[in-house]
């Protein structure tokens, strides 16, 4: 990678953004390593698309600096540009053109990087080379975004929400599109409200909420950090019937306990000893159990412990 | 530049070279010629319909060769010494159906006989046509009674093509159509553009942004060329429309028109966002100067306390400027006045704009 020896590619101090009414980043600090896929996960209106706008030069903040590889936007914007990759959140292209005029417009802006047709082939468009992109899926346009991106071999790639509004396949496919850059050892940015993408895709997460990291670390450490490795979820019989939450903590291997649409939520450490000790309990006071689920914890788990909230609520 | 930024440079390859095809100006007016051929109704507007609308008022306003006068006799020896004038038509009807005709405009005048082998002539007098159908008329009756012309005359006919209806039309058009390219073409495709988001993308591409604008001016003129040559072609070739100017002069002068058009086309899509926004927008512009700029009919029309207003709009100046050259054979060198407000709206309208812009 052509970035300075030991300099994070990516280093954000004290970034603040306000809009008329709202503070959307409020005071945010960031450092991304060479070669790493940096995934910023929040829910809608958190400020991950105003940070990622500002690292990308298109948003001035109102405080704080941004220095990417090594350069500024204020005194190094158009070689910045040049080795930036960028995919936005809500960009149309032009529906008249075919996908191979796409990007060889967008090819047409940078000094080196790849043949049109290799960009092409990189997103697996090879198909539709000639269609229009107005005819394409979205799923097909989000990858003509991408090859956009991609089109001046960048060194740091940027991609903000990029399968939002996808379907499950469509959404697969591009997830293995990223993986394989990651392998080509790019440093990525990428920001979701998806869990799953997040934990799937980066190799480091920061939390955000309210325009502030709220937790930052592997995923695996952030899923640690809740102290819990699996929930259990459940429900149980009867009108009126209330357990209660502190018996619950109380209870083999159970951290924390919560009420959850009308059932209970554990955090716990031991699968096995702590769904044991539950039947034990409910059994001891002639309550039915129903719908009984666990899963591994998930980030959005860690996210809901943070802020009582799901990233999908907003 | 950072000391970073120097030794990356260093460590990549030196910028490829590459053929002129894919220089980002070239790529960027390939984009507009394309997004303009694959829109139909773009197509249309631009070259299909002045043409037709050309055509229509071409054939409604045609003069007919020695266009008959029509007029009815009551009584058939009236009738008979009006036919032997060969530019009358006409019919003998009785006293109540002519004047049911003279009223509803099929006949222009009606003679009827009067006492003691008199003739009274029924006819409009602030009608110019009825006018000269009485004076055709009584001429052919005196001349059948026996009455003969004191002075000899001979007609020497001078039908000059420049002072027909068409010939005032098809400058008229050709401004109206330079207005319509020039402003729709360049607001309506940056407003899309920032409503999708297009801008934005582009922008954070190492995109040189004055070529974005200057694509939008390659464009602009090659089809403002275009669409010029089928009209003025077309206008000639069907109506004998002449073009008395040099070609240059009117080619610069089309140029010019076009610029400033485009200036302002960008000044209203320098920030709206909708589509809505931009067509309201320019409806507004445009409205007054479909109306006052003298299109279809002169703006000497107008009184004279609008006459200011009307000669500021750069529609008039473009179409003053065009049927000079094109009827009258004036020179730029005498077009001043209209140069300056031409060139008026373009420097204010240029700058202002690129004040305003927003590519968000």
């Amino acid at each position: 990678m052509p970035t300075l020896p030991n300099k994070p590619p990516v280093c954000v101090h004290g970034l603040r953004k306000a809009y008329s009414d709202v503070l959307a980043v409020d005071g945010l600090d960031l450092e991304v390593r060479a070669g790493e896929c940096f995934g910023l996960l929040g829910p809608n209106g958190a400020g991950k698309t105003t940070t990622i706008e500002i690292c990308e030069g298109l948003l001035a903040p109102d405080a704080g600096t941004v220095e990417l590889l090594g350069m500024r936007w204020e005194t190094d914007a158009p070689e910045l540009r040049q080795r930036l990759g960028v995919q936005l959140q809500e960009t149309q292209l032009s529906e008249k053109l075919t996908v191979d005029e796409t990007v060889r417009l967008f090819r047409s802006f940078y000094r080196r990087g790849p043949s049109v047709g290799e960009v092409i082939a990189m997103v697996q468009l090879e198909e539709k080379r000639g269609s229009r992109v107005g005819g394409l899926s979205g799923g097909q346009k989000q990858r003509l975004a991408m090859a956009c991106a991609l089109v001046g071999d960048p060194d740091l790639l940027f991609l903000d929400e990029p399968t939002t509004g996808l379907d499950p396949q469509a959404r697969r496919q591009l997830w293995e599109l990223i993986e394989r850059f990651k392998t080509e050892g790019r440093t990525i940015i990428l920001t979701t409200h998806y869990m799953d993408e997040a934990e799937r895709l980066s190799d480091r997460v920061a939390i955000m909420d309210h325009g502030k990291v709220i937790s930052l670390g592997t995923p695996r450490e952030l899923i640690a950090s809740i102290g819990a490795e699996h929930m259990v979820a459940f429900a149980v019989d009867g009108d009126g019937v209330t357990l209660n939450l502190a018996s619950l903590e109380s209870l083999d291997g159970v951290r924390v306990a919560r009420c959850e649409n009308g059932g209970y939520e554990l955090q716990v450490r031991e699968l096995h000893r702590a769904v044991a000790a539950l039947f034990e309990e409910t059994a001891r006071r002639g309550i039915v159990v129903t719908e009984l689920r666990t899963h591994s914890a998930t980030l959005e788990d860690v996210f809901v412990s943070l802020t009582g909230r799901h990233l999908r609520d907003e | 530049m950072s000391e970073g930024t120097a030794i990356a440079q260093q460590m990549r390859p030196a910028a490829e070279r590459r053929p002129v095809i894919d220089h980002a100006l070239v790529q960027l007016t390939l984009v507009r010629f394309r997004e303009f051929w694959r829109e139909p109704e773009a197509v249309f507007w631009v070259f299909v319909f002045p043409i037709l609308l050309a055509t229509g008022l071409g054939i409604a306003f045609r003069n007919r060769p020695a266009d008959l006068v029509k007029v009815a006799a009551v009584g058939p020896q009236l009738a008979t010494a009006l036919r032997s004038e060969k530019s009358l038509a006409v019919d003998v009807l009785d006293l109540a159906s002519g004047e049911q005709a003279l009223r509803a405009g099929r006949i222009v005048l009606l003679a009827t006989p009067a006492a003691g082998g008199g003739v009274t002539y029924h006819y409009d007098d602030t009608n110019p046509e009825a006018r000269n159908a009485r004076m055709l008329v009584d001429r052919t009756l005196q001349h059948a009674a026996g009455a003969r012309d004191p002075v000899t005359v001979t007609d020497s006919l001078v039908r000059e093509p420049g002072s027909r209806y068409i010939d005032f039309l098809i400058p008229g058009l050709l401004g109206m159509n330079l207005m319509g390219s020039g402003i729709w073409g360049l607001g309506f495709a940056i407003v899309d553009a920032r409503r999708k988001k297009l801008l934005k993308r582009l922008i954070a591409s190492p995109m040189p942004r004055s070529q974005y604008l200057l694509s939008f001016l390659l464009s602009r003129l090659t089809f403002l060329y275009v669409e010029v040559a089928a009209l003025v072609l077309f206008g000639a070739f069907v109506f004998g429309v002449p073009v008395r100017g040099p070609i240059w002069e009117l080619a610069l002068l089309c140029l010019v028109a076009s610029l400033s058009f485009s200036a302002l086309g960008l000044l209203i899509a320098s920030r709206v966002r909708t589509i809505e926004g931009a067509s309201g927008l320019m409806n507004l512009v445009m409205l007054p100067m479909w109306i006052f700029s003298g299109v279809f009919f002169s703006s000497d029309r107008f009184p004279a306390m609008f006459q200011p207003f009307v000669r500021a709009l750069p529609l008039t100046a473009v179409i003053d400027a065009l049927r000079a050259h094109m009827l009258q054979g004036v020179g730029l060198s005498r077009l001043g006045p209209q140069l300056a407000v031409m060139g008026g709206w373009l420097v204010v309208c240029f700058f202002t704009a690129l004040r305003l812009f927003r590519w968000r």
